[in-house]
C-alpha cells in the first residue's frame, strides 16, 4: 500500500477528507498507516533541488561539530543533557541524511523526522543565536516539516490544522457567518457595562482592523470582548474584517506552504478591501510570526512587509499606555510578584522584547516586576510552541521540555506569568495542571481592563447612581 | 623533486584553494534566495548591512557574543588555536624569506619566539579540542572520524614545520611533510567543513542580514549578538 486513506501525501481539501480524518480519535488509524507509507523519492528529490539552496545545504556541511548549541535547546536541558537532544545532531542525523542521500531514504526515517521535528523541537530558533556560523536549526527544522509535510509524514493534528485552514481560512471549523455572529454577540453582551460599545465589522478606512486567533471565536469569545472593551476605552477608530480575520498559521507549524500562502492571502486582501491605516493583531505570537513577519514572504512581497503597518497587540498596548489613550489607576497596578514570559515569535523573531517591559512599567508597581533568566531574546521557549501543545503523539516530551520554563519561572518567586501569546499562555496552564506550582497566568488584555480608570461619559449610567 | 613541489605542485595548490574558495563564494551568494530564505536581501541594503556587520563583528571578538560569554573556556582555547592558525603561517619568518627570494615582496613578520609560541598553542589547544571532543557526550555523538582528520590535517603542518625549523629529527622529512601536508590542508578547505574560513563570514553575514532586515528591525541596536 504506498498511500494510506487517512495518511497520505494529499493535503486535506475538503470538508469530507476532514471529517474522515477527524473521526479517527487521536489519529491511531492514520499512524498505522504511516508505517506504510511509502517514500515518493523522485518527489523529495525535487523538492529538494528546488528549494534546498547554498544557505541550508552550507549550515549543514560546514557545522564545525563543535556542540556549542547543545546547552542552547531546552529540550537538552530538560531531558539531562541526552545527547539525542542536541541540536546539531538532531538535524544532521534527519536533514542532514536526507540531503546527503539526496532523498534516498525510507519511511522509518521519515517518521524519525516527522517525530524530531515536531516533538524535539519547536522552532523556537534559539540554537541559532549560540552558533558561532548562525547555524539556526529553529530554520532547518521548520524546512524539514515542509518535505515532511508534502511526503504525508505529519502529526495527525498538524494535518488537521492544515486542512482547517485550507477549508475555513482559519485553524478551527469557524466559518465567517460564526465569526460575524460571534462579534455581534460579544458586543450585545457587554451593553450594560459598556454602553456605545460597538465590535464595528468590515468598516473601510478605519484607524486600525483587528485581527484575532480563532480559538477566540472557537472557545474564548470574551477575548474578543476584551478586546473590543479596550479599543472603546482608547476611543479608537477600529474594524474587524468578515473575511481574513484569521491571523494564526498552523500552516506554518504544519509546514504546508501553500496553505501558509492561501491563509496569508486571506488576511491582506482584507487589508487592501478594507483600507485601514494600519492592523493589530491579538496577543498571539505565532499569528504574528505568521501574518506579519513571514506572510510577506509566502505570498510574495518583495519588500518583506504586509500590505499595511501591522503591529502585535503589545505595540499598540505600549502606545496606548504611553500616549494616555487608556490611564492606570496607580491604586490598582499589580503588587504581586509578576514575570513575563517572552514569545520566541515577536521577540527574539521580532525584536520586541523593550515594548513588553515598557508596559510592565505602566502596570507593575516598581519592584514586583521580576525578569526570567535568561531573558528578551534569550529567553527558552514556554516548551509547547511550534504546534507541540497540541499534538498528542508527543505529550509526554512536551511535558518534560516544560521543565526548563517551570524552573524558570520557580526561580523568579512570581506568582503571576503574564504571557501575551495564546501557545505560551496554554504552555504555562499546562505546566500548571503537571506540576503545580501554583502560580496564575494571564493574558494582559483583562489585566488592563481590570486596572484601567474609565472615564466618566463612558460609564454606564446606573452604577453613577448606586455609587451615589 | 623538491623543485618540483615547491614549484608546479605548489602552484596547483593556490589554484585549487583560489579557484575553489571563489567558486564557493560565488555559488553561496548565487544560490541565496529572497523568498526561500525569506529575507528582503537587496529591499533593505542599509538594514542589510548594518546586521551582517554586527552579526560578523561579535563573534570576531572574544567574549563579543553572549554565543562566547556561555562558554568562557572554551573561548579562550578557540581563539588563542585561531589566533595561532592565522597569524603564525602568514606573518613567520621562513615564509616571508620565500616571497622576498622569488618575488621580491616584502612581508611583514613577527618574531620567531613568537611564531613558536603560537605554534606550540596550536598544538596544545588542538590537542584540548580533541580531548573535549572525546570526553563531552554532547560533543563525541556529533564527532566523526572526519573531524578528527581534519584536525589532524590542520595541526601536521605546524608540528611538521616545528620539527623542520627546530632541526629535530630528519630535517628533510619533516621539511617534506610540513610543505605537503601544508598544500593537503589548503586544498581541502574549499571541499571540507573547513570552508569556514570564508564560509563564516559568508554565514554570519547572512544570518545577520535575516535579522537586520526581518527578524530584529524593530530592535533597537538590532539583534543582541
Ligand atoms: C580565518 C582562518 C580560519 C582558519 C584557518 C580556521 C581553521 C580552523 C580549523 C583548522 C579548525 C579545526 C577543525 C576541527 O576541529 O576539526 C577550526 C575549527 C573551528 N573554527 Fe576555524 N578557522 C578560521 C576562521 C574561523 C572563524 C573566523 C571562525 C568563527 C568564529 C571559526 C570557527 C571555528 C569553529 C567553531 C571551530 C570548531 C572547533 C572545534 O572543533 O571544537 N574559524 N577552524
Ligand atoms: S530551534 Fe529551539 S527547540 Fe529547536 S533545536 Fe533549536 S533550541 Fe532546540
Ligand atoms: S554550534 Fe553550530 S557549528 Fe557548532 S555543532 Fe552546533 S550547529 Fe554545528
Ligand atoms: S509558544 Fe511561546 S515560547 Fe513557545 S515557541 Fe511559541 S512563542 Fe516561543
Amino acid at each position: 500500500m504506498p498511500e494510506g486513506i487517512l495518511c497520505n501525501r494529499t493535503p486535506i481539501n475538503t470538508k469530507e477528507q476532514l471529517d474522515a480524518v477527524l473521526a479517527d480519535k487521536g489519529g491511531k488509524q492514520y499512524y498505522q498507516e504511516m508505517e506504510q507509507l511509502e517514500v515518493d523519492v523522485e518527489k523529495l528529490q525535487k523538492s529538494l533541488q528546488d528549494t534546498c539552496k547554498s544557505r541550508i545545504r552550507t549550515w549543514l556541511e560546514m557545522c564545525a561539530h563543535c556542540g556549542l548549541c547543545a546547552d542552547s535547546c531546552f529540550f537538552y536541558l530538560a531531558n539531562k543533557k541526552d545527547p539525542q537532544q542536541v541540536p546539531s545532531y538532531k538535524i544532521l542525523t534527519t536533514l542532514g541524511k536526507i540531503v546527503e542521500k539526496n532523498g534516498n531514504v525510507d519511511t522509518a526515517h521519515m517518521i524519525y523526522c516527522m517525530d524530531t521535528a515536531w516533538g524535539k523541537c519547536t522552532c523556537c530558533n534559539r540554537c541559532g543565536s549560540f552558533c558561532p556560523y548562525g547555524i539556526d536549526m529553529g530554520v532547518m527544522f521548520s524546512y524539514l516539516r515542509g518535505l515532511c509535510f508534502s511526503q504525508g509524514f505529519v502529526p495527525w493534528e498538524m494535518k488537521i490544522g492544515s486542512g482547517m485552514h485550507r477549508i475555513f481560512r482559519a485553524q478551527m471549523d469557524v466559518t465567517p457567518e460564526d465569526w460575524v455572529e460571534t462579534c455581534e454577540w460579544m458586543a450585545e453582551e457587554q451593553q450594560d457595562e459598556w454602553p456605545g460599545l460597538e465590535i464595528p465589522v468590515d468598516k473601510e478606512g478605519a484607524d486600525i482592523m483587528y485581527t484575532v486567533n480563532a480559538r477566540e471565536p472557537k472557545h474564548y469569545p470574551e477575548d474578543i470582548a476584551e478586546a473590543a472593551i479596550l479599543f472603546h476605552l482608547a476611543g479608537e477608530n477600529w474594524t474587524v474584517p468578515s473575511l481574513g480575520w484569521e491571523q494564526t498559521s498552523l500552516t506554518m507549524f504544519a509546514g504546508d506552504w501553500e496553505g501558509c500562502k492561501l491563509q496569508v492571502q486571506s488576511v491582506y486582501e482584507a487589508i487592501e478591501r478594507l483600507k485601514p491605516k494600519r492592523v493589530v493583531g491579538t496577543e498571539c505570537g505565532h499569528a504574528h510570526r505568521g501574518t506579519v513577519i513571514e506572510g510577506p514572504y509566502w505570498v510574495g512581497r518583495e519588500d518583506g512587509r504586509p500590505p499595511a503597518p501591522y503591529i502585535h497587540y503589545v505595540e499598540w498596548l505600549a502606545e496606548a499606555l504611553r500616549t494616555g489613550k487608556i490611564k492606570i489607576d496607580p491604586a490598582k497596578k499589580l503588587k504581586i510578584p509578576v514575570t513575563i514570559q517572552d514569545s520566541c515569535n515577536y521577540i527574539r523573531n521580532h525584536g520586541l522584547k523593550d515594548i513588553t517591559r515598557e508596559i510592565m512599567s505602566y502596570i507593575v508597581e516598581p519592584g514586583y516586576f521580576i525578569e526570567m533568566y535568561p531573558n528578551k531574546e534569550y529567553n527558552f521557549c514556554c516548551g509547547g510552541g511550534g504546534g507541540l501543545n497540541g499534538i498528542g503523539r508527543y505529550r509526554q516530551w512536551r511535558n518534560v521540555g516544560m521543565k526548563v520554563k517551570r524552573d524558570q519561572i520557580i526561580a523568579t518567586g512570581a506568582k503571576l506569568v503574564i504571557a501575551p501569546c495564546h501557545n505560551c499562555w496554554d504552555a504555562i496552564r499546562d505546566l500548571e495542571e503537571v506540576y503545580e506550582l501554583g502560580i496564575k497566568w494571564s493574558f494582559l488584555k483583562p489585566l488592563i481592563i481590570k486596572m484601567a480608570i474609565i472615564p466618566e461619559h463612558l460609564k454606564p449610567q446606573e452604577e453613577e447612581e448606586e455609587e451615589e | 623533486m623538491y623543485n618540483f613541489i615547491t614549484g608546479p605542485l605548489l602552484w596547483i595548490t593556490f589554484i585549487i584553494f583560489f579557484v575553489g574558495l571563489t567558486v564557493r563564494v560565488v555559488l553561496y551568494i548565487r544560490g541565496l534566495d529572497w523568498r526561500l530564505d525569506r529575507v528582503a536581501y537587496r529591499k533593505y541594503p542599509t538594514l542589510g548591512l548594518k546586521g551582517a556587520l554586527s552579526s560578523i563583528f561579535h563573534w570576531l571578538v572574544p567574549f563579543g557574543s553572549h554565543g562566547w560569554r556561555a562558554k568562557p573556556l572554551y573561548t579562550i582555547i578557540f581563539f588563542i588555536f585561531h589566533i595561532g592558525l592565522v597569524v603564525t603561517p602568514l606573518f613567520l619568518v621562513g615564509h616571508a624569506v620565500i616571497l622576498k627570494e622569488r618575488w621580491g615582496i616584502n612581508w611583514p613578520t613577527i618574531p620567531m619566539l613568537l611564531a613558536d609560541a603560537l605554534t606550540i598553542a596550536v598544538m596544545v589547544t588542538a590537542v584540548f579540542i580533541a580531548i573535549r571532543r572525546i570526553g563531552l557526550p554532547e560533543v563525541r555523538i556529533i564527532t566523526t572520524a572526519y573531524d578528527y582528520f581534519l584536525l589532524l590535517l590542520t595541526v601536521l603542518p605546524f608540528f611538521s614545520g616545528f620539527m623542520a625549523a627546530h632541526q629535530f629529527g630528519d630535517y628533510v622529512f619533516w621539511n617534506y611533510t610540513h610543505i605537503l601536508s601544508g598544500m593537503a590542508l589548503l586544498i581541502a578547505i574549499p571541499f571540507t567543513k573547513l570552508f569556514h574560513v570564508v564560509g563564516y563570514f559568508l554565514s554570519r553575514a547572512q544570518i545577520g542580514m535575516d535579522f537586520g532586515i526581518k527578524r530584529a528591525y524593530k530592535a533597537k541596536g538590532g539583534f543582541a549578538w
